[in-house]
């Protein structure tokens, strides 16, 4: 009775699906998909090499103080950071003085109640302070930007694909739209107060382009040409150092374990083997 | 229960004594998994998964209930009290990625373990209650690990719950007023996330109850092994503890070595980047995916694109989804041979295999978006899915001749040593041969 029942249940859902394969099948045939631009121009991110990749990178601090100085240039205007606190910056190789100096000199005022009268104000940043959102909200945000909301770039790196080489690629990628996709997509034209990209999911978004030149920023001494190319590398370290500030904390950690578990491991087996030399099985 | 043959407590230390007189737990611990539990002697490798998913969820309880100490379970927070524990809490980071890829680690370890009772007919009498329990084991884990995806209160947390909760939804009349009851509102929310952690909290420890059940159920007729012959006197078992104690002990430093390269070197491998976008109800993300552990189950809701008649594809995949796991209920009656392990089946071990494939490629199409091919290719694997469980098990039953099965397992293993000419297999104590078990199973031929 179970297996009769079973064959009727299974016959029904392998016999439905066979059907829907059928129809689905013919349909694939006749009606073939019409391509779309995004999914003919959009490219996967270009490959790029930082320190910190492989299983032993690490961050490179000048680097990712040179990222931290484009961001505060460049970024910082429309884009909060908003899960990182000033203090964070001592693993970038500042000192206390020195972070207390970027919190206190930062553009951006944090938001905060007068102490006297309660009403809403702002101060100067403190080195316990998170970086302090451009916008009020994102109705602000919103208005103030086309009607695109900056996201947040504290986690971006880990929030798309390739992160790190998404955001170098994102940087250095915006180009005229090529006219073989406005021949074959004519209804694909960028519209207007957007920027073709074609790193970007849907091709065209609506921040313009951060890094326009070279030597839009002006690094220190003895450090490399602030070339476009350079300073999206540097972003990009930046902003993969913010999304994960405890990367290097992890790789040495994750050293040490492996190294005590293989040799666990390798004792474990010998006592297996000890333990079974008098049986077979 | 165990074997008449099984060692008995003989606790030396008086404390040990002294507690065992007044509370018999020592001596519990020691016929479940001591020198009390006696053990077929071939079991293969393929064997250490059972306890291995028992320290896969060990891991969990107790990465999660630290991390609970760190999680607030509101929506306007809990996305950033996941973020601060990763970034503030002293080993946060080490918490929550040995948690994330903790429950991908269990249900590896669980797939690989019904995948092993699927092979040597672990299903079969008289080893169904083990088999039922681990079933609902299986349930409670990935209603478990559906809510915890939804905590961090990410984009694909969100969504997640949106699209399972909306299969509810599919239910004709009074499918739309559950979707509404089980969330507390009608799109997640506060409400959701709450009742969602509230669970996420408990269900483990349901889990913990159903595994002593379950090792309880185990423990009535002896582990299976790999010739699927029951044990027929002493010599075929030898003690659990050390034996498997030692086996175990390896393979559980293997599964470490595995699951400490994830955490520390991969950590978001398994992970949708999208995760790390707060949940956001006014915008879809381009694709929405479960996490791979479901992508087969995903595969198969997906797969039916035409409605029945009356009855619309959508409450045909979430029927369909539901059968595919409560199909396995049914499976020991399903398969009616009497051969419990695969290495005897000649046409069992071929149809096993394509299952094997099978379920890989829908794995596989789950994780793709719903476009063409990837549908049209879980509809013929889908179909056979269901075909091999419902139609063809039970037909290859009454169909195969079994290979001749060995006489005993001391048989089994001593043929497989012919050649050596190592110790003899150790069998100071008489022979007990046919110890009266009409259960075990006759070659058919």
């Amino acid at each position: 009775m179970v297996r009769f029942g079973a064959f009727l249940v299974g016959l029904f859902f392998s016999g439905w699906l066979l059907i829907s394969f059928i129809m689905g099948a013919i349909a694939y045939v006749t009606e073939p998909a019409s391509p779309t631009a995004e999914h003919e121009f959009h490219l996967t991110p270009k490959h790029v090499s930082f320190s910190f990749d492989g299983p032993l990178g690490r961050y490179d601090k000048q680097q990712l103080q040179r990222g931290f100085q484009v961001y505060k240039e460049v970024c910082a205007a429309c884009h909060s950071l908003k899960f990182v606190a000033f203090r964070d910056l001592a693993a970038l190789g500042y000192n206390e003085a020195e972070i207390k100096a970027i919190a206190k000199d930062w553009p951006l005022k944090t938001p905060d109640v007068d102490p006297a009268t309660g009403e809403i104000s702002t101060r100067d940043g403190v080195p316990s302070d998170h970086f302090p959102k451009p916008f009020a909200n994102n109705v602000a945000a919103a208005a103030a930007n086309n009607n695109a909301i900056p996201p947040d770039l504290s986690l971006m790196a880990k929030a798309r694909h390739h992160g790190s080489a998404y955001i170098y690629s994102l940087m250095t990628g915006y180009k005229d739209q090529p006219a073989e996709l406005l021949r074959k997509f004519p209804d694909s034209k960028t519209p207007e107060g957007l920027y073709y990209n074609p790193y970007f999911a849907n091709l065209n978004l609506a921040m313009a382009p951060p890094l326009s030149m070279d030597g839009q920023v002006t690094y220190g001494a003895g450090q490399p040409e602030p070339t476009v190319d350079q300073m999206a590398k540097d972003v990009s370290a930046f902003l993969t150092w913010t999304a994960e500030p405890k990367m290097e904390n992890r790789k040495s950690a994750g050293v040490a374990v492996l190294f005590f578990l293989i040799i666990a491991t390798a004792l474990a087996y010998m006592s297996y083997r000890n333990i079974w030399a008098d049986q077979k099985h | 229960m165990s074997f008449p043959w099984a060692k008995e407590y003989t606790p030396k230390a008086p404390v040990m004594k002294w507690i065992d007189d007044r509370l018999p737990l020592p001596r519990f611990v020691y016929n479940a998994v001591g020198g009390g539990y006696p053990v077929p002697r071939n079991l293969n490798f393929f064997w250490n998964f059972g306890i291995l998913s028992g320290l896969a969820l060990v891991i969990q309880i107790v990465t999660g209930i630290v991390m609970a100490m760190h999680y607030g379970a509101n929506d306007l927070v809990a996305f950033w009290t996941v973020e601060h524990t990763m970034r503030d809490v002293n080993g946060g980071w080490l918490l929550r990625y040995a948690h994330a890829n903790g429950a991908s680690f269990f249900f590896i370890v669980i797939y690989l373990h019904i995948f092993r009772g699927l092979y040597y007919g672990s299903y079969k009498a008289p080893r169904e209650m083990v088999w039922l329990l681990g079933l609902v084991i299986f349930l409670l884990m990935m209603a478990t690990a559906f809510m915890g995806y939804v905590l961090p209160w990410g984009q694909m947390s969100y969504w997640g719950a949106k699209v399972i909760t909306g299969l509810f939804g599919a239910i004709p009349v009074v499918g739309e007023p559950i979707q509404t009851w089980l969330l507390g509102g009608f799109a997640p929310g506060n409400a959701a996330l709450n009742r969602f952690f509230s669970l996420h909290y408990l269900l483990p420890f349901v889990i913990v109850g159903v595994v002593i059940l379950h090792i309880w159920a185990l423990h009535i007729p002896g582990s299976s092994n790999p010739t699927g012959v029951e044990v027929k006197g002493p010599q075929d078992t030898i003690p659990f503890h050390p034996y498997y104690t030692a086996k175990d002990g390896f393979g559980a430093g293997l599964f470490f070595i595995a699951f400490a390269t994830m955490v520390y070197f991969a950590p978001n491998f398994l992970g949708h980047p999208d995760n790390y976008i707060e949940a956001n109800p006014l915008s879809t993300p381009a694709h929405i995916v479960p996490e791979w552990y479901f992508w087969p189950f995903y595969a198969i809701l997906r797969a039916f694109t035409v409605d029945f008649f009356f009855v619309p594809a959508k409450l045909l995949g979430v029927l369909a989804m539901f059968a595919s796991i409560l199909l396995l209920f049914f499976l020991p009656w399903l398969d009616t041979s009497p051969v419990r392990s695969g290495n005897y089946r000649p046409l069992f071990k071929k149809f096993y295999i394509i299952l094997l494939i099978d379920v890989l490629v829908l794995g596989y199409c789950g994780g793709a978006p719903a476009e063409e091919p990837y549908v049209m290719i879980s509809q013929v694997a889908a179909a056979y899915y269901f075909a091999h469980f419902l139609i063809i098990l039970p037909l290859i039953a009454k169909m195969e001749t079994p290979l001749p099965l060995p006489g005993s397992i001391t048989e089994a293993v001593l043929a497989k040593h012919a050649g050596d000419d190592g110790l003899p297999v150790k069998d100071d104590e008489p022979a007990v041969i046919a110890t009266g078990d009409e259960t075990a199973p006759q070659p058919a031929a």
